[in-house]
């Protein structure tokens, strides 16, 4: 089981939250503007890597609220959380 | 010819009114009881935002701005739960749902601005569950995993979290310690399942 800090309210174990995938996607300026290729790669393919990995969760038992983690996915140890709304903690 | 609804409500729990009387009259150390109804209004407003002091006036009360934690009117009869960044659960008197509404969309539609911001009765909702005695916080011990030691939860604490994995929002409502156990009406009776024997088992032999 995971101890997961949400960025309100503080740790609570895994089964509280929600898993959302990889962080800091944005979605497309102009979809229409996009190849069939590009639009499926921004839908389907996900940076899949050994070592710190941003990702989103949501507190779905608690605050309701999404933000971002940043695990280790070799580890499972988790660095840091932060609002769905900041940047990247850029110290890995 | 206009019903007075307030004739056909039933408590989510009022068929086991008999049953929790006689579970607390065996063990004191905690006592399980359902809360007479109440009024309780989901709210969303900016924080930091003007509509939010406006509704601040007009409720009489401070949203807290800390997670987790409650504001109480000096009188006791209005509280603001601490939900998230941008909601509140107020709880006033029932009855007053209609006035506390319409008060509190007024507050809001005023100085909204077009910003987002919502009052929605949700009195329904959720049933009220009292647990308290000295023995209450290891009962719910035995089905929580927040911590609610008094170093780190309180008279003025709440959480939402899951009890017995059923989602609640947990008050603590003094230093007995008393505790409100809020669950969906749907969850109500699996949950006082859960708590009865979680009481008995650990009033056994005190
Ligand atoms: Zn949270």
């Amino acid at each position: 089981m995971l101890l997961i800090e949400c960025p309100w309210c503080g740790g609570r174990d895994e089964t509280e939250f929600g898993y959302g995938g990889q962080a800091h996607l944005s979605y497309p300026d102009d979809p229409h503007e996009l190849s069939d290729e590009r639009w499926a790669e921004y839908l389907f393919m996900r940076d899949n890597p050994r070592g710190p990995f941003a990702e989103r969760w949501v507190h779905s038992a608690g605050c309701r609220r999404w933000f971002n983690v940043l695990r280790d996915t070799a580890t499972n140890e988790i660095t840091a959380s932060y609002p769905i709304d900041a940047r990247e903690p850029v110290a890995r | 010819m206009a019903v007075d609804v307030t004739q056909l409500r039933r408590s989510p729990l009022g068929h086991r009114y008999r049953e929790l009387e006689e579970l607390s009259a065996l063990a004191p150390q905690a006592t399980l009881a359902e809360e007479p109804p109440c009024t309780q209004l989901n709210l969303r407003v900016r924080p930091g935002s003007p509509p939010l002091d406006r509704v601040e006036r007009a409720l009489g009360v401070a949203l807290p701005s800390r997670p987790n934690t409650v504001c109480e009117s000096v009188d006791g009869r209005y509280a603001t739960l601490w939900l998230g960044p941008d909601e509140w659960l107020v709880v006033a008197p029932d009855g007053t749902a209609e006035p506390v509404c319409n008060a509190l969309n007024t507050a809001l539609n005023t100085a909204l601005d077009g910003g987002p911001g919502s009052v929605v009765d949700v009195s329904a909702n959720r049933a009220v569950l009292r647990l308290s005695g000295p023995a209450a916080r290891d009962v719910l011990e035995t089905g929580c995993s927040v911590d609610l030691h008094p170093r780190a939860f309180g008279p003025g604490d709440c959480v939402q979290t899951m009890l017995a994995r059923a989602q609640v929002v947990l008050w603590q409502r003094d230093d007995l310690p008393a505790y409100w156990i809020l669950v969906r009406s749907s969850f109500a009776d699996y949950l006082t399942d859960w708590l009865c024997a979680a009481v008995r088992a650990q009033t056994r032999g005190r």
